[in-house]
């Protein structure tokens, strides 16, 4: 398989862009850079630059229909009425409010509750670490759509266990009402990604040095305050990422909103969340300039997002 | 690079039960210090409830017939009808979902296969060689990491429209054989994996570009290349949205699709539950199994993306 290595053949350490070979061995390894790099770039250029291109396009014209409203509809230019038109929309606005509120909720329970997690596995106390990182990292292994699939069952009177159970208690609880949706949502998400970021705080953690906490241990803090005190601050940089990193998921939200408004929950309209004003648009009012500008906020929204982390990781990156 | 290794192999020693290894644990084996572990493994099992509960509801919900399923509460038992149901599920409709399943594996191993050799073979092109516009290059490919799919997902359907691979294989393939965040970590992994000297040693003893890559990297490279599949697989395996977009025929369904479909009717046609449920309990047993088996590599990707 491998061709066979003269052994050492050179002691000092050459990079190929400085080797002083023939040319026609450099003239190789332009023709092979060419060959592994072409294809990804083809197809990376039909399917992602290309449709933002098209989008960019789509966005400049407004569909007006002719005359009385019979026949078609011709394409006219309308330079950025598009954007207006998207940020001026009622329901865009509100389903950046309702993004907004979700992660207003979202954030601090499953961020502070995967950060306790990963504590608690760590601590010196926790027994069966491995069971438990498989046992909360499961839901990850489950796709979005089958696990809102479960939920909402689990959110179904007669068929929820979970109803069952409070309902056994003498409470009640509907999963759907206004009140109570947001956080089933919630639920939902914190479900799936709980474990996943446990286990990245986790591997965080576990590169703490070892003296550090020791240290802490000999003045005399107790398993809580060096938890907190030493070993949070410590790994704050990879709790702040996840943030950001939960951010950019939750703007493109789609699965479980549309899951839960087929199932009829009264608050979450069919353009409760960006991506589903973006699909009402498109799918259902067939308004693609307004869809193509829309799409292309988002992403702006998402490439801002995006850059502060990449931007964020590698200061933190260069520092360490 | 030192955090991609790190994981496979935790710097600090495990603390496994056994003989207490700190003497600050046992200084203080009051009963303190039981009730505080106490605490920490009541919270976690607690937690590991929590995760489990619902994957094991949809377990014990596959076995039940629909009288049962509504008619008996969540965690009791009722008259055991796996075998009724999962009949039910591969026949329906002519054994459909077998289809759906078969159109998922395509899509996700096929695909992320082939994505997966074209991120490894370009970022190995972007670390071991030198060409004009080299790193404005690699910058768009990270501006590609930056751009969140679902949003570029709806231009890409109009596009599509217009060449004609809307409702065919293709439309999911095709965009799932593209993975810019496969390349960055390609091009990580190879600096970390594949040293220059060993393709040096193979110029010298003459082997070519294309052999050197696929007989001396690729093998170095493999761990690389398990971690940006599962990646890829994950992806295009939880791909619900793109394949709500692009495709009408229901012969082309992935099973998440599928699954859809068949959960949008259950209001109207309560029998379609049972479907749902084992469809779905189906199609998460191979994913279960899967990631219990590769665990090293899940975990090695998610702190290089972390790290990102």
């Amino acid at each position: 398989m491998a061709a066979p290595l003269a052994p050492a053949v050179k002691a000092r350490h050459i990079s190929p862009e400085k080797s002083p070979g023939p040319s026609n061995l450099r003239r190789g390894q332009r023709r092979a850079a060419t060959l592994f790099v072409t294809p990804f770039f083809v197809l990376f250029a039909a399917v992602m630059m290309a449709p933002i291109g098209y989008a960019v396009w789509m966005s400049l014209f407004q569909e007006r229909s002719s005359g009385l409203g019979f026949g078609g509809s011709e394409r006219v230019f309308s330079g950025l009425g598009n954007y207006t038109k998207a940020l001026s929309d009622g329901g865009f606005r509100a389903s950046f409010a309702h993004i907004a509120l979700y992660c207003a909720l979202y954030i601090p329970v499953m961020i502070g509750g995967s950060l306790v997690l990963a504590l608690l596995v760590d601590s010196a106390m926790a027994r069966a670490k491995r069971f438990f990182q498989l046992a909360l990292f499961l839901p990850h292994a489950i796709p979005g759509l089958i696990a809102s699939i479960i939920w909402i069952y689990l959110y179904t009177p007669g068929l929820s266990p979970v109803l069952d159970g409070i309902g056994a208690l003498g409470g009640s609880w509907d999963f759907y009402s206004n009140d109570h949706v947001l956080s089933s949502m919630v639920n939902l998400c914190a479900w799936q990604w709980i474990g996943y970021n446990m286990v990245i705080f986790y591997a965080a953690l576990q590169a703490v040095p070892r003296e550090t906490i020791e240290a802490a241990v000999v003045d005399g803090a107790g398993a809580i305050r060096t938890a907190l005190q030493i070993k949070v601050p410590l790994i704050a940089s990879a709790v702040v990422m996840t943030v950001l990193f939960t951010c950019v998921g939750a703007i493109q939200i789609f699965t479980e909103p549309k899951l839960l408004s087929q199932r009829g929950a009264p608050s979450v309209d069919t353009e409760w969340s960006p991506t589903l004003f973006i699909w009402k648009a498109g799918f259902v009012q067939h308004d693609y300039g307004l869809a193509a500008a829309a799409s292309l906020l988002l992403a702006l929204l998402g490439v801002l997002l995006s850059s502060i982390v990449t931007r964020l990781g590698n200061r933190w990156k260069a520092a360490s | 690079m030192s955090t991609l290794t790190r994981t496979t192999s935790p710097a600090r020693p495990r603390t496994a039960p056994g003989p207490p290894a700190a003497p600050r644990t046992r200084r203080r084996t009051a009963p303190g210090a039981l009730l505080s572990k106490g605490v920490v493994n009541g919270l976690l099992i607690v937690a590991a409830f929590y995760t489990l509960m619902p994957v094991s509801w949809l377990l014990l919900a596959a076995t039940k017939n629909p009288r049962d399923l509504f008619g008996t509460s969540g965690f009791a038992l009722g008259d055991f009808n796996l075998f009724t149901n999962l009949h039910h599920v591969f026949a329906f409709n002519d054994g459909i979902y077998l289809r759906w399943f078969g159109n998922s594996v395509l899509y996700s191993v096929i695909g992320s296969a082939a994505s997966t050799f074209l991120s490894v073979a370009t970022g190995y092109a972007f670390d071991k060689y030198d060409f004009k516009g080299k790193e404005k290059l690699f910058a768009t490919v990270l501006a590609g990491v930056l751009v969140p799919t679902t949003v570029i997902q709806l231009p890409m359907y109009l596009l599509a429209t217009k060449v004609g691979v809307v409702n065919t294989y293709w439309a999911l393939l095709l965009p799932a054989l593209v993975n810019p965040f496969g390349v960055y970590l390609a091009r990580v992994f190879s600096e970390g994996y594949v040293p220059n000297e060993v393709l040096e040693a193979a110029r010298v003893d003459g082997a070519g570009e294309v052999r050197t890559f696929a007989g001396i990297a690729l093998p170095m490279l493999a761990p690389a290349f398990m971690t940006i599949f599962l990646f890829s697989f994950t992806a295009s395996w939880n791909n619900f949205f793109g394949a709500l977009v692009m495709l009408n025929d229901e012969k082309l369904y992935p099973v998440n699709l599928g699954l859809f479909m068949w959960n949008s009717v259950t209001q109207q046609q309560p029998e379609f539950y049972s479907l749902v449920i084992t469809g779905s309990l189906v199609a998460v047993v191979p994913l279960i199994v899967a990631f219990v088996c590769l665990q090293r590599f899940w975990r090695s990707g998610l702190t290089a993306g972390a790290v990102k």
